[in-house]
């Protein structure tokens, strides 16, 4: 650690090595004033904009739409029957070149099943502090259930709110879609999920038995 | 491998030329690890330095020429020991060799699922790295992978996921050959073939984390790790183990302040790279337990109320000053906080009554631990030169595993002779073939006074010999007239490093007498005082004696839980009637009595020491970097403080440099009296005596919170000989009652090799508290009946 006195001291040297004075001193050409045809070319640029299309948009009142793959807050998706994608592999934490993710696997057992196979995302947060938005966790996502969306409204008041956990970053659920967690499509394995042979929920993986209400 | 150690012995070198570079090693030396010593690194799975080597995997080809004449096709190095004008080209400069290893990479990969995003193997995986050292970079195979159910827990608390296996052989080698538990097996052949577990016979082995750790896939997972991190989550500290004296070196892996994992550490002359179960998965109850996180003082009312910490130093000094008190600290303190204690009584309350032995304790065993353990230095490499080793009062499996492991490698790889005083046969005497001498609870110095011993024997005896009056002397006895090592191993980890600490009545650290002028000058000059009391301390049944009687006032309690020792209802009361300061991480017997309650750090949350029975110390970081909690040492320095006697040990640092120069005593050891040998009590009709010893698993408040562990215990029985179940009229699986005017205990009996006159019930299992239930300790007559 660097004490009072030290910084001192090396002010005093750096100060030492490059005395103001003896800097060389070498007096520059200044053009002089421009003529009037000059300056008339200078005010046209100003002149003719305000004859262009106004760029300015009423934002937060009017929301220009993103470029299709801007990249935005993430999204964790679901299968088309409900359960989550996720499998809580950090694969997308390890990508991370921010650090901004941090994920803790689970167990996936018959009374708390949330995605296929053995292994669901107990704990998913993403700090969107440090995120810079380059997508490489989303590249790194073996089962596609981290994409991103276009959405870019990421202010907030509070340093805590914006980290978001995993409730904030699910997908909503579509049409033909069960709130996890629920059992996984009869006679269906993981496999199938990623083959995509899982087009909706069964009746049967709901809680009553009566399939999506 | 072979050893180079033995100075004597000249060992033979062969030269060969591996890549081109010559190397000299010692004969024998497989060409694997030849390589190794080049900086050449030979892919391979089945290959373990302390297995023997199977060539199962195959992955380790390379091309091997003698003499000018070449093996036809790559060999397997792993399995082939170096010879004069050999030349190995390994995958480095044979491009045969290079195609050999990506073609095995390859026919691995053809049945692996390849599902790493979901494997607790994923990130520190021998099958990954090497897959892409040493492998294709795209796979020519397509159609199904064969598949099994995921994964089969093959123990509760290990999984198996067949489809991961690439059959090594490891997993099976290590049951077989170094821990003698043959529970798994590889079943089937060709594609099929599959780790499998006997029908009758579960993986309950003490030792079974260590196929987790070897399994070079992840096939063998941890059902208590499963799912929790990656390697990059982690934060590993080297640590040591503090379940046991025999004194583990180990890796503590901590994720966001929590312990996740503990990994056995790689120290050849202790553990070699093994553990057990307990110092593997046996860490949840720093945690799991109900934490004291403020101190405590009982108020006026009597209750326990949260009190600041100057308020409570302040109430435990009013407490001690001017009062005759004591101290009674358990075995688990870290050598560093031992010595805290030891300067503690000394300095703060001037007195030497001080014991650290929370259990059943003698006279005879405190003498003859100053006697012949403070300073002594029986190794494990003692064990390894051994011709016949005596086991006294000692079960080595359950009472210090890794003794157990050595002994076993020792008897399989040379046929060491092992014989046992003991009441009851075992599991480990089983595996060592052990010369079973069985004797009546009781009478077992007569038995040791025969054992043919040579000056190169060792003979480990227990803690439990002080359970037998005259055993200890019987052993010294022994030793003298034969000329054997004698090497005392404790059950708990801070016992040895207690001792050495002082934190015994009779002993000033480093083994110094306290009856001894000299030794006290020694130590008083050492800490700046004028003298230090001089008369020999009590022990603790006695401090609890003397508490009772009147004869002491309080008593500083560190980490003693009362039904450790033995009659703890007297115990209790007698803390009930003197102020007590309790030094404690959560609340236990005592903190119900106690005055004061002062809460110190967990293991996992400081640094410090312990001394394994060998005396070797066992340092360690702490682990968790944010805890508020001190060590022992820290407080009661505070305390001292408080008292106005300080003993200015701010920190562990300070108290490990303090107690390190003032060196072990040159001078004369304490004078050891020998006791007459005991005899068992006569019994008859259902009367038995009673033998008991702990487990390794059982109900210890230390293996709390780990309920997957819990599912690997031994059950619980009553052992009794074939004729007692005939006279009694039960069979192996039946209820017995063992009882006595105390109480009783049910439990299922095992009709087994033990002496007739005996009845052995763990000490602390399940449905089977020997000690707080009957109040009863070995030699104690007892009834056992039909339930
Ligand atoms: S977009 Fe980039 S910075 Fe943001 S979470 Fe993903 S990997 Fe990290
Ligand atoms: S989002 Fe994808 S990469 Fe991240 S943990 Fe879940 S499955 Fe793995
Ligand atoms: S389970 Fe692991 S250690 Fe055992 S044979 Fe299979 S790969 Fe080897
Ligand atoms: S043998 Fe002892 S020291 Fe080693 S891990 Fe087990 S309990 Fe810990
Ligand atoms: S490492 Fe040589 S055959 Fe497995």
């Amino acid at each position: 650690m660097t004490d009072f006195n030290e910084s001192a001291n090396i002010e005093k040297k750096i100060s030492g090595q490059a005395d103001i004075n003896s800097v060389p001193f070498t007096e520059v050409e200044q053009p002089g004033p421009a003529s009037l045809a000059q300056q008339a070319k200078g005010f046209w640029v100003t002149f003719s904009t305000m004859f262009k299309k106004n760029q300015t948009v009423q934002y937060p009142d009017v929301k220009a739409p993103t470029a299709p793959r801007f990249h935005g807050r993430h999204q964790l998706n679901r299968h088309p029957d409900g359960l989550e994608k996720c499998i809580g592999c950090e694969l997308c934490a390890w990508a991370c070149p921010a650090d901004a993710i941090f994920v803790e696997g689970g167990n996936n057992t018959p009374e708390n099943q949330l995605s296929p196979g053995e292994r669901h995302g107990a704990v998913y947060q993403i700090n969107y502090l440090r995120c810079i938005f380059c997508g490489l966790c989303v590249e790194a996502c073996p089962t596609r259930a981290l994409t991103m969306t276009n959405e870019y409204e990421l202010a907030d008041d509070k340093r805590e709110k914006l980290i978001f956990e995993k409730e904030d970053l699910l997908a909503p659920l579509r049409q033909g879609m069960l709130a996890p967690p629920h059992p996984m499509y009869p006679g269906m394995t993981d496999t199938n999920y990623y083959n995509g042979d899982v087009k909706e929920a069964h009746p049967s993986q709901s809680e009553s038995g009566q399939g999506v209400n | 491998m072979t050893t180079t150690q033995d100075s004597a012995v000249a060992v033979e070198m062969i030269t060969v030329v591996i890549d081109g570079f010559e190397v000299s090693v010692p004969k024998g030396t497989l060409i694997i690890r030849a390589a190794e010593k080049l900086g050449i690194q030979i892919p391979r799975f089945c290959d373990h330095p302390l297995l023997d080597p199977v060539g199962a995997c195959r992955q380790c080809l390379v091309d091997v020429e003698i003499n000018g004449r070449a093996f036809p096709k790559p060999q397997a190095s792993c399995t082939i020991p170096v010879e004069p004008n050999m030349i190995v080209k390994t995958q480095l400069t044979s491009p045969v060799a290079d195609k050999a290893q990506k073609g095995v990479m390859e026919l691995l990969l053809g049945n692996h699922p390849l599902d790493c995003p979901v494997c607790d193997k994923g990130g520190e995986c021998p099958l990954q790295n090497q897959a892409m050292s040493n492998g294709r970079a795209d796979a020519r195979l397509d159609g199904y992978k064969r598949t099994f159910e995921k994964p089969i827990n093959i123990s509760s608390s290990v999984l198996l996921d067949r489809e991961r296996c690439v059959l090594c052989a490891r997993c099976t080698r290590f049951s077989a050959q170094i821990a003698s538990d043959p529970f798994i097996t590889l079943n089937e052949r060709g594609a099929l073939q599959q780790v499998g577990i006997y029908e009758n016979d579960p993986f309950k082995s003490y030792f079974s984390g260590n196929t987790v750790q070897i399994c070079p896939v992840g096939a063998l997972t941890g059902a208590s790790y499963r799912f929790r991190a990656r390697p990059f989550d982690l934060v590993s500290t080297p640590s040591a183990c503090e379940h046991c004296a025999s004194g583990c070196d180990m890796r503590t892996d901590v994720r966001r302040g929590k312990t996740l994992r503990r990994l056995a550490g790689d120290d050849p002359s202790v553990n070699e790279e093994w553990n057990c179960d307990k110092g593997r998965w046996a860490f949840k109850y720093v945690t799991a337990l109900d934490r004291l996180t403020h101190p405590l003082v009982r108020n006026s009312s009597g209750e326990l109320v949260q009190a600041s910490w100057p308020e409570a130093l302040a109430a435990a000094a009013a407490g001690l000053k001017g009062k005759r008190a004591a101290v009674l600290t358990g075995g688990r303190v870290t050598t560093e906080d031992a010595y805290g204690y030891s300067k503690f009584a000394r300095i703060a309350l001037a007195t030497n009554d001080i014991d650290y032995r929370a259990r059943v304790t003698s006279d005879e065993e405190r003498d003859f631990l100053a006697a012949y353990v403070a300073g002594s230095s029986t190794t494990y490499r003692d064990i390894d030169t051994a011709d016949h080793v005596a086991l006294i009062a000692f079960e080595p499996e359950e009472e210090s595993p890794i003794v157990f492991l050595r002994l076993n490698k020792n008897f399989k790889k040379r046929g060491l002779k092992v014989s046992a005083v003991a009441t009851k046969g075992s599991i480990a005497m089983d595996k060592l073939k052990a010369d079973f001498i069985k004797v009546a609870p009781g009478a077992e110095a007569s038995a040791v006074a025969g054992l043919a011993l040579t000056a190169k024997s060792v003979i480990l005896v227990g803690e439990r010999a002080s359970e037998s009056a005259g055993l200890f002397s019987a052993v010294a006895a022994l030793a003298a007239k034969t000329g054997a090592k004698i090497a005392y191993i404790p059950r708990r980890a801070g016992e040895r490093g207690a001792l050495e600490a002082g934190a015994l009545g009779t002993v000033l650290p480093g083994g110094r007498p306290v009856v001894d002028a000299a030794a006290r000058v020694d130590i008083a000059a050492a800490w700046g005082v004028d003298s230090l009391p001089a008369t020999p301390g009590r022990t603790s049944s006695q401090i609890i004696d003397a508490l009772a009687s009147g004869d002491l006032d309080a008593v500083v309690v560190g980490g003693v839980d009362a039904h450790d020792l033995p009659h703890s209802h007297a115990v209790l009361d007698a803390l009930k009637k003197s102020f007590v300061v309790s030094l404690e991480i959560a609340p236990s017997s005592v903190t119900a009595v106690a005055d004061v309650v002062l809460p110190v750090a967990a293991i996992t949350e400081k640094s410090g020491s312990f001394l394994n029975w060998e005396g070797r110390a066992r340092a360690f970081d702490s682990a968790v970097a944010d805890s508020h909690n001190r060590s022992d040492v820290r407080i009661l320095s505070m305390l001292a403080d408080a008292l106005g006697n300080p003993i200015s040990l701010g920190t562990v640092t300070s108290s490990a440099r303090e107690f390190n120069q003032l060196g072990s005593w040159d001078g004369a050891r304490v004078q050891f009296a020998p006791v007459a040998a005991g005899t068992a009590k006569s019994v008859s009709g259902n009367d038995a005596l009673l033998s008991s010893w702990r487990r390794l698993l059982d109900m210890g408040t230390l293996q709390k919170g780990e309920d997957n562990l819990a599912g690997t215990r031994r059950p619980t029985v009553a052992v009794i000989s074939t004729k007692r179940a005939e006279s009694i009229g039960v069979t192996t699986g039946q209820q017995v009652r063992v009882s006595n005017a105390h109480g009783s205990i049910t439990i299922p009996v095992l009709v087994e090799d033990i002496h007739e006159d005996a009845v052995w019930i763990p000490r602390n299992s399940f449905a089977s508290q020997a000690l707080v239930a009957l109040d009863a300790v070995h030699g104690d007559v007892v009834t056992v009946v039909k339930a």
